[in-house]
């Protein structure tokens, strides 16, 4: 039995998780330079109620944003410079010769190739999937929504393990699948479906919150006025959640591109074939080549910024035009 | 065109948001739909719209019925209380919407949508994105889209509710005219009296998914038909007092009620309007009987409060624990120059009595 629900409340942990995810690139700290752009903090007085206004928030900016810089710095820039700098170690021609070699350029296909298409299968199936639990009520809605995190809990290893047993010649799904030549295990299809898996989340909890605050009122507006449920959903519902709906592909390709456990298992690891980067890195490493291991890191690590930075801008854009 | 609701029923679960309401609306009248939260005023505005199907009843328009009609083709133009504004839209695509949806060639699209913002005084704001006008010219747009598509009825849903209160009477003062002009069959939702008695020219009193009472503003205020709109109304002073021989009595003070003759006294409610009560001071005229029986009332003062163009005086009686509520006009008021503490004589113009369940005693 399907009956429409009004409103939907998300435990506040969850939101405070998507809250987080909904904007990857926007740091606290920029956001605090945007809010006041005054870092006086201790030494001057502010005014009272700019003062107050902080006090409410944040345990005064100073302290915030020197605990975010700290933060950024011990956990992400420190780490990555020393890869950057170990990666360096190799001069421009070395850098190049390790991570441009024809097998390394396959993986980066691979790998870019595969994220980007499961993230575009995770956004369509995760707006299918927000749009069900944000919108319907029916028996097991709350069982289905906590299934949705799932794949975050289990060890992804698990799951490409499972995943290959599944689509195997002799497995449950393969016996059927590979006499219609639909290779699930040891394939690029193989990985595309482990990723789609692992991304499959944030393309949920970044879209289910925006449709929830949906003003439902638009819809029946345009129902009024006279537009069928396809134009209402492309001129009226798609254009507020697609930001959402961006960010979501954001974090999905992010998620997938730095998959490794899940893919090892079900790809069969074969060079030029369905090699990925990390797993490149992790056979550069195995033969203690870790200057190598790290400059193609750093192709991937540049490729991934590169990627995130233009969705990020289009994600913007697109919020923008939404208010 | 005209609208003829018949026997309409709406349940949500366990609530019964309507109950068998029937309802004609006249070609060309403006409607007013009165009553609390909760009372089924929305929900049988939002059957007519077609966005909700009631659970069993019939609706006609001009003798269709249009009960089973989607509410893409019932061709009836609705206002939201929040506006429902496309924020990613401009003020112009909003107003284009329903031609838009409609294949309507792009000239004849210009042409409509810049009568409509002329319509609603927004000429030149049509590149503007909603979040960038003001309450009052949202509801403006909200109102030109509805009419974009030339709809045969105009149903409203609280539409001045989001608004401040300056900004509500002139666009209500303004739709008003808008509607004399156009003269499209119109029902709006509300909850303020004072919007439904200054727009509409009649109003329906609803409670309880019921109607309560139909009929002009003048009607329905000076003949409430029941407690329930009397009360509703607004301002009125109710007591419980008693019923015998045609005479209820408050204070000791008969009010005729000639539909009750019988000798057995029988419990009913009193309603006096705050200004059809008379308030002197006490010492000016001998409170108590003068001849025919008690008139009027003794009362102490507790607090005056300004209230518009009158001074609303709360008074204490002396023999009841309940306030009585006097309105007087302002300047009489000073005449009077009244201090709470001091003593008054109050002396009812008019009053209702209201037995309830007369039918079950006869």
């Amino acid at each position: 039995m399907l009956t429409e629900m009004p409103t939907k409340t998300v435990p506040d942990s969850k939101r405070a998780m998507i809250a987080l995810a909904t904007n990857p690139l926007q740091s606290g700290f920029r956001q605090a330079t945007d809010r006041g752009g005054d870092s006086g903090g201790h030494g001057r007085v502010p005014s009272p109620s700019r003062r107050r206004r902080f006090a409410a928030v944040l345990p005064g900016f100073g302290t915030s944003a020197a605990i975010t810089s700290l933060v950024m710095v011990a956990l992400v820039v420190f780490p990555l410079s020393v890869l950057v700098l170990r990666a360096a170690t190799l001069g421009p021609a070395g850098f190049v010769a390790a991570a441009w070699t024809p097998r390394a350029r396959a993986a980066y296909a691979v790998s870019l190739g595969a994220s980007a298409l499961a993230a575009v299968i995770s956004s369509a199936l995760g707006l299918v999937v927000a749009w069900v639990l944000a919108r319907i009520d029916f028996a097991g809605r709350r069982l289905l929504d906590a299934l949705v995190d799932v794949p975050l809990a289990l060890p992804t290893a698990v799951a490409g393990l499972v995943y290959s047993a599944l689509y195997v010649k002799q497995g449950w799904l393969g016996q059927f699948l590979v006499p219609l030549g639909i290779q699930g295990a040891y394939s690029f299809l193989g990985i595309v479906l482990v990723l789609v898996f692992v991304s499959l989340p944030f393309a949920v909890r970044v879209v289910q919150p925006v449709i929830e605050s949906l003003d439902r009122d638009t819809e029946e507006a345009a129902r009024m006025l006279g537009a069928s449920r396809a134009q209402t959903f492309m001129h009226v519902v798609l254009p507020a959640i697609l930001p959402a709906v961006v960010t979501g592909f954001a974090l999905s390709l992010a998620r997938a591109l730095g998959e490794y456990g899940s893919v090892v298992f079900i790809s069969g690891n074969m060079p030029f074939k369905t090699e990925i980067a990390p797993v490149l890195i992790v056979a550069r490493l195995e033969e203690f080549a870790y200057a190598e291991a790290t400059a193609i890191a750093v192709v991937l690590l540049a490729m991934s910024i590169a990627l995130l930075v233009v969705i990020n801008a289009l994600q913007q854009r697109l919020a923008r035009n939404a208010q | 065109m005209n609208i003829h609701i018949r026997n309409i029923s709406k349940s949500f679960g366990a609530f019964k948001a309507l109950d068998r309401v029937s309802l004609d609306v006249p070609a060309g009248g403006l409607l007013a739909l009165l009553g609390p939260s909760g009372s089924g005023k929305t929900t049988l505005l939002r059957i007519i719209a077609g966005l909700e199907s009631p659970d069993e009843g019939v609706i006609e328009e001009d003798g269709q019925d249009v009960t089973e009609r989607h509410a893409r083709q019932r061709e009836v133009g609705f206002v939201f209380q929040h506006y429902a504004l496309f924020r990613h839209m401009s003020v112009f695509e909003n107003i284009a919407f329903g031609l838009r949806v409609r294949k309507v060639a792009n000239a004849v699209i210009h042409e409509k949508v810049n009568e409509l913002l002329h319509l609603v005084r927004l000429d030149g704001l049509g590149q503007r994105k909603p979040s960038q006008l003001s309450g009052g010219q949202r509801q403006r747009v909200a109102l030109a889209r509805a009419l974009a598509i030339r709809p045969k009825i105009l149903l409203l849903d609280e539409p001045f509710g989001a608004l401040d209160a300056k900004v509500r009477v002139e666009l209500r003062q303004w739709l008003r005219r808008l509607h004399d002009e156009i003269g499209m069959t119109s029902v709006f939702v509300t909850h303020d009296q004072e919007e439904a008695f200054e727009l509409a020219d009649e109003v329906v009193v609803m409670n309880h998914g019921k109607i309560e009472q139909r009929g002009t503003p003048d009607d329905v205020f000076d003949h409430p038909a029941t407690p329930f709109v009397m009360d509703f109304l607004g301002n009125v002073n109710v007591f419980h007092g008693r019923v015998e021989n045609g005479r209820a009595f408050w204070h000791g003070i008969p009010i005729d009620y000639p539909d009750y003759p019988h000798a057995q006294a029988r419990e009913a409610c009193v309603y006096l309007r705050p200004h059809e009560l008379d308030l002197v001071r006490a010492n000016d005229r001998a409170a108590g009987t003068n001849g025919s029986g008690q008139r009027s009332l003794l009362a102490n003062v507790v607090r005056l409060t300004r209230n518009g163009a009158v001074i609303r005086v709360a008074c204490q009686p002396h023999n009841s624990i309940g306030e009585l509520h006097v309105d007087i006009p302002a300047d009489a008021a000073r005449d009077l120059s009244l201090n709470p503490g001091e003593q008054v004589s109050i002396t009812p113009r008019k009053a209702r009595v209201f037995v309830p369940d007369l039918e079950y005693v006869i």
